[in-house]
């Protein structure tokens, strides 16, 4: 997919190619999502795509205000939960009363809730931008979830509130019973939305949200009202992320107040930024890497949330364009075929940047088990090793790995990046 | 009544004092380097674990000053090798920095201290009560953290207004630029400050801990809050986060205080019987069950009617 950043310098301009060319990623993606099941037959499988599927819009219809229009918000799962609990009370209304809606209808439903409140929140949070703006959208998800208590009809209290997908009409004539189903109906409205959000970049307005958000004061200057294009993002991002919430509706057949809470708007917050916000395709990447990692890390170890965050402070610190960013920075590279000239470099700082995070890994592991976990024992295997964490050795073989390894990642990193600098120069010269 | 109001008011005051020692690093923090440092409250959380850790070790006393130095140097630590590189990636990488910070000493304190409330108790030499009205006792230990936040907001005072360094820092707030001309080095003062920002946030968590509970999500449910109070104080401004500090204390005590509904208000009238059908939902929720909306409820108001805050001098 195109970086949505890129900026066309004049006379370097590429022709746009012509016919299916054009519309070769689309093809590609939709096949990819056709043939997935495919490759990936199993129980678990099937249900994690299709989570990844719902995670997709969810990160893509946040970097509509992060990456797109600059707004940083921590309330975004509001509209995701808030979608869903519209989804999931029409699905019942519609199940009890009989009526002719087919099921894969309802995550619009979920989208048009989304929509709603995005207006009625945006009109609020929008008139500002910046900080104020992250306080406002923090605030109003407080608001949300602490009002999800109290207002218990709504919301089903703690426990949330349940509903059956096969009691609504069907599609086709399929039920959506078996999870298959479920998993190509979240693959039809991830592509849809996908191709909708790609294609919201592309307007006009798009491209005046991108103004809004690299120098509102010239956006204004030139006679667009930057508060309204922000509610217009905020409203169509609530809009997308109430189809994402619907989607999670169909799927899990459960919603509740957590899902709208601090955690799950955190979690996109992670998503989209190490995917990378400032490519259209960085949250896709950033959504299927955490979802994944959520689901290994959490079989490994109790305290994977502290690797995720490490993680994403790592990228805020060395890598802000983020996952997608890393890869469209080899572009240059590929094209001018250079790509043989960085990639020793790139091996030789992988080796010890895997060293410093096993040692890491180490060091946190054997502290947990030590403080948290002494109940269980001193006894802790690690990468296939049983030691016990009462010795120094494990603390000092993590210290020094760690040490070490990030010593010699950043000496390897900066060769890396210099042999970068070389091939990018050797390719404009050739 | 009198005996609630009396008490409820004493209360309100102290969890102010306390919002506001962390507040006032807080909105220092963002005025001098334009940065809302969302971990604010981690480093609170942080004190209180580290006071608890060194209450056990060395006694309450010691454990009152050598926490706060501890998460003070921590801070300075985070702003000159992490805060400042990201600086110069702009305004929504620094908050993205702080927002992952959260995440890390949330888990850090997880792994290390677990997700169970850490048993943190009132020092001995502390617990007794210190005064009796009505029928209620007043425990010393809640009028000392009275005591202690008052003095620290004088000397805070002081030292803003009546020293060398505080001049500096007053400097720097708006003329960064300047300062640096005339010879001080911003940066480090800079680091001073968020160092003693997060400082005062730790005295707060060290003191607080025995009142509060001492768990691993006392930072998320204390930090919302007090981005409420420096936005409805008006952001960078000193005086406005005092009030909003009283203001959101008291209107918090006051309403945890008061269990009145709807129902009891319109009970037996016309107007409850239509009310008591549309508003079924909240037809019986009492003022105390709403206490924590009220902030949040506080904030929209407040940027609706009055965007800068309370006493703020600029929109951000």
């Amino acid at each position: 997919m195109t970086q949505a950043r890129t900026i066309d310098l004049p006379g370097r301009a590429v022709a746009r190619p012509a016919g299916w060319k054009r519309y070769a990623v689309w093809i590609a993606l939709a096949a990819i999502l056709l043939l997935l099941p495919y490759v990936f037959g199993s129980r678990l499988a099937l249900s994690t795509m299709s989570l990844m599927g719902t995670m997709i819009i969810f990160a893509l219809s946040y970097n509509m205000l992060l990456g797109q229009t600059g707004l940083l918000s921590f309330g975004h799962a509001v509209f995701f939960g808030l979608g869903g609990f519209c989804a999931v009370h029409i699905l019942n209304m519609a199940g009890a009363g009989g009526w002719p809606i087919p099921l894969p209808l309802f995550p619009l439903v979920g989208g048009l809730g989304g929509l709603f409140f995005g207006v009625l929140f945006g009109a609020v949070a929008t008139r500002r931008a910046g900080t104020a703006f992250a306080m406002i959208t923090l605030g109003i998800g407080e608001l949300v979830v602490s009002s999800a208590l109290i207002l218990r009809r709504f919301f089903g209290g703690e426990e949330g509130i349940t509903t059956d997908r096969t009691d609504v009409m069907g599609f086709l004539g399929y039920g959506f019973g078996p999870q298959i189903q479920v998993y190509y109906l979240i693959a039809a409205w991830c592509f849809l939305s996908i191709a909708a959000m790609y294609g919201i970049t592309r307007t006009p307005f798009g491209r005046i949200a991108n103004a809004v958000r690299d120098n509102p004061q010239r956006t204004a200057f030139i006679g667009y009202d930057t508060s309204r294009v922000r509610f217009i993002s905020f409203s169509l991002s609530g809009l997308f992320a109430g189809v994402a919430g619907g989607l999670s509706v169909i799927n899990f057949e459960i919603v509740n107040a957590a899902q709208m809470g601090a955690v799950e708007s955190g979690t996109v917050v992670l998503m989209t930024y190490i995917g990378g916000v400032g490519n259209f395709a960085g949250p896709i990447i950033g959504a299927i890497l955490i979802t994944w990692l959520q689901l290994i890390l959490s079989d490994a170890t109790q305290i994977w949330p502290l690797y995720v965050g490490l993680l994403f402070i790592g990228m805020v610190m060395f890598a802000p364009g983020g996952i997608a960013g890393l890869l469209a920075m080899q572009a240059p590279v590929l094209a001018a075929r250079q790509l043989h000239r960085v990639l020793p470099w790139y091996l030789l700082a992988a080796v010890p940047g895997i060293v410093a995070v096993i040692g890491l890994s180490i060091l946190i592991e054997t502290t947990h088990q030590f403080s948290i976990r002494a109940a269980y024992g001193p006894d802790l295997t690690l990468y296939y090793i049983p030691f016990s964490v009462t010795s120094p050795l494990p603390w000092i073989t993590g210290l020094v790995l760690a040490a070490a390894g990030t010593w010699l990642f950043l000496r390897a990193a900066r060769l890396a990046r210099d042999a970068y600098d070389e091939a990018v120069a050797a390719g404009r010269e050739g | 009544m009198l005996e609630i109001i009396f008490i409820s008011t004493l209360n309100g005051i102290l969890y102010g004092m306390l919002l506001f020692l962390m507040a006032s690093g807080l909105t220092v923090i963002f005025s001098m380097m334009g940065v809302l440092n969302l971990a604010h409250a981690s480093f609170y959380m942080l004190g209180a674990f580290f006071g608890f850790e060194l209450t056990r070790r060395l006694g309450f006393w010691p454990a009152l000053v050598l926490a706060p130095v501890l998460v003070g140097l921590v801070g300075m630590a985070v702003e000159r090798y992490g805060l400042r590189r990201v600086h110069s990636h702009g305004h929504v990488a620094e908050l993205l920095f702080t927002f992952g910070l959260t995440f890390v000493i949330k888990e850090v304190v997880e792994m290390v201290w677990g997700k169970l409330p850490a048993d943190y108790r009132i020092p001995t030499s502390l617990d007794f009560p210190a005064f009796t009205l009505f029928s209620t006792n007043y425990p010393a230990f809640r009028l000392f953290v009275l005591l202690i936040s008052i003095a620290i907001f004088v000397a805070l005072l002081l030292v803003i207004k009546k020293t060398r360094v505080g001049l500096v820092v007053q400097a720097a707030l708006t003329h960064p630029g300047m300062v640096g001309m005339l010879g001080h080095n911003v940066d480090r003062v800079f680091m001073l400050v968020f160092g003693v920002g997060v400082g005062l946030a730790a005295v707060a968590g060290v003191i607080a801990g025995p009142i509060l509970i001492t768990q691993s999500n006392m930072a998320g449910l204390l930090g919302p809050i007090l981005f409420v109070v420096v936005v409805v104080g008006g952001l960078g401004s000193l005086g406005g986060a005092l009030a909003a500090s009283l203001l959101i204390g008291l209107v918090q005590t006051f309403a945890v205080a008061f269990n009145v509904s709807l129902a009891d208000l319109f009970g037996s009238s016309a107007v409850g019987a239509v009310l008591s059908v549309w508003l079924s939902d909240i037809w019986r929720v009492t003022v105390a069950q709403v206490a924590p909306i009220l902030p949040y409820l506080l904030l929209v108001l407040i940027l609706i009617f009055r965007p800068r805050g309370l006493m703020g001098t600029r929109d951000t």
